[in-house]
């Protein structure tokens, strides 16, 4: 089984769910930046959530199956079309063989995900098969791809099989066949134009200037073009200390909010790094982070603050939608 | 609240109360035990100790360990935490998995005077000093009176801790420069420093791991890389390592075995 890569797009990479263990050797984690919508993907072709897929950001490849293969595309909406057929996102879908995907228009968010029945079977690295694009391991050659690539696929699940004999005795195996079930719509995100971030307070959130703590909380800030999987800087209103103070590196992760000197912000995405120094004013939620991952650039976001409690109870219950749509998937054959 | 195993009351979330630790979130996924507020060997020692203690006994749901200067962050799985300790509720009442986490992180804060120090590991890293490896030797030499050997000579007799390793893949925040021979950065940094560039800014002496700009006063480049994905660990150097460079000829260097990074 493989996959085809006829055109790149505008940044498309092996992903999962990150690089997890190394990063007291200053490696990254790294992983999807949208991780809610990779792990949707691969539930929806069967797939450990841990597998593998595709990270297509804003202008999407050009994908031809070598074989007859079980997908699904979650995420942002690039508008994906299966030859001349579009597709609907966050559903299962039979691809028969030689056909072509590829996409179209940028409607909601910025990065979908495709995933195949088997994960896209790339050498793991470090425990990941995540792409590190500056240390260039992970993924396909340590690097986005190209025109050319052939990706490997790994072994469908039992699942995975059944849903595929499920899927084509539809429209037999030579046509295209999208599944009649989906997920519950409360378990799709709808990436708001204008997100509103659930936050908690950083360590530092105190030592920021009242005025800049509500301005924070207050204002719209701008996604602007510099911003990459690394971190979002943002412009809008300049955040300051109460007194500037040098602060010791320590421990930085997904949703990080700091300031460095000169007051704007910028919030650590996926491919941060392990550890930073400068002030840490908020963390965004982890039950957040997709909104924030489909944000386009020259996007606003908003700020709303809430307790640790509340954060964690959000995510818990996030957790536990997940597991009870896959206990459901995994009975469902 | 614990005891310490010395008798004396453990008092979390007390900034600067020697031999106290305070516990905060890093988000919602990962608890940060501070043990002290500036960069000290003592403190280097407690961070160890509590890793390590940490390695060997860790919590159901516990995910990753970042240690740096004086903190460690400790990554978790908040509903395996919950899982595994349901009856864990605390005084007023609070279940949700930080005031569990943290609660685990104080009981195993009183352990760790228990810890065997940890046996640091001595890594001899080859450098060829000056020439084109070395553009600015010179340089570091005339700004504190010394001739190009003696920087090397300081350089090569001292012995440097590895506090942490951050920034990119395996590399050394470096303590332990001799301050005979710290020099402030290039006032324009240069675009592009080779790998394994051994430089000195200010008093931090330390080695490029990838290629990139930089305002380090370079003073020679080592042919170790100090990422290796291969390997296990995947790095040349570990948090706690003691570090010791020893020069080498042009001409060892480029005859060394290993790939230049």
């Amino acid at each position: 089984m493989s996959l085809l890569i006829m055109t790149p797009g505008l940044l498309t990479t092996v992903q999962d769910l990150g690089r997890y263990g190394y990063q007291q050797y200053g490696i990254i984690a790294g992983g999807a930046m949208d991780s809610y919508a990779l792990r949707m993907a691969n539930l929806l072709v069967g797939n450990d959530e841990w597998e593998a897929g595709l990270e297509m950001t804003v202008t999407g490849p050009e994908i031809t199956f070598a074989e007859p293969s079980l997908i699904s595309i979650c995420g942002g909406g690039l508008s994906p079309m299966l030859d001349e057929h579009p597709l609907p996102l966050w559903r299962t879908v039979y691809a028969p063989k030689g056909a072509r995907l590829h996409f179209g228009r940028l409607s909601r968010g910025c990065r979908a995900y495709l995933a195949v029945a088997g994960g896209i079977a790339v050498p793991v690295q470090l425990n990941s098969r995540s792409t590190y694009l500056r240390a260039g391991i992970g993924g396909h050659q340590g690097r986005a791809l190209r025109s050319g690539d052939v990706l490997p696929v790994g072994t469908p699940t039992l699942r995975g099989e059944v849903w595929t004999e499920m899927l084509t005795k539809i429209n037999g195996p030579e046509s295209l066949s999208v599944s009649r079930w989906f997920p519950a719509y409360s378990l799709i995100p709808s990436y708001n134009e204008i997100p509103v971030l659930r936050v908690i307070a950083g360590e530092e959130f105190h030592s920021f200037r009242e005025e800049s703590r509500e301005r924070f909380l207050s204002e719209p800030f701008t996604i602007l073009p510099q911003s990459d999987r690394m971190g979002y800087r943002l412009s809008g209103s300049s955040l300051n200390l109460v007194r500037e103070q040098s602060l010791i590196s320590s421990a930085v992760t997904y949703g990080t909010v700091q300031v460095p000197t000169g007051g704007s912000p910028i919030i650590l995405m996926a491919d941060r790094q392990t550890t930073g120094g400068y002030p840490k004013l908020a963390q965004v939620i982890t039950a957040d982070l997709p909104l924030l991952a489909q944000a386009k650039i020259g996007s606003a976001v908003r700020f709303r603050l809430i307790t640790l409690q509340e954060a964690q109870e959000q995510l818990l219950q996030q957790e536990l939608e997940l597991r009870r749509l896959r206990l459901v998937l995994e009975h469902y054959y | 609240m614990g005891e310490t195993t010395d008798g004396r009351e453990f008092m979390p979330n007390i900034p600067g109360n020697p031999g106290s630790a305070r516990i905060v979130p890093l988000g919602d996924s990962a608890a940060v035990v501070i043990l002290g507020d500036s960069i000290s060997l003592q403190i280097h020692y407690r961070v160890r100790a509590l890793c390590s203690y940490l390695e060997h006994h860790p919590f159901t749901g516990m995910a990753e360990l970042v240690p740096s200067f004086t903190s460690i962050a400790v990554y978790y799985d908040g509903l395996a935490v919950l899982k595994a300790y349901p009856g864990y509720i605390r005084p007023g009442g609070e279940y949700y998995p930080f005031p569990v986490v943290a609660a685990l992180l104080e009981m195993m804060l009183s352990h760790i005077d228990d810890e065997p120090p940890p046996q640091p590991r001595t890594v001899r890293i080859p450098v060829y000093y000056g020439g084109e490896a070395g553009p600015d030797l010179e340089f570091v030499a005339e700004h504190n009176g010394l001739l190009p050997q003696q920087v090397i000579d300081i350089h090569s007799s001292a012995e440097y801790l590895v506090y942490m390793l951050g920034f990119a893949p395996g590399f050394p925040y470096l303590g332990g420069l001799p301050s005979s021979i710290s020099t402030p950065r290039r006032l324009s940094p240069r675009v592009a420093i080779p790998a394994g560039s051994v430089g000195i800014a200010g008093d931090q002496t330390g080695v490029y791991p990838l290629e990139t700009p930089g305002g380090w006063q370079l003073i020679g480049r080592m042919p170790l890389s100090l990422f290796k994905p291969e390997s296990v660990p995947p790095t040349l150097l570990q948090a706690g390592d003691t570090v010791r460079f020893y020069p080498i000829s042009r001409r060892e260097f480029m005859e060394w075995g290993e790939d230049l990074p």
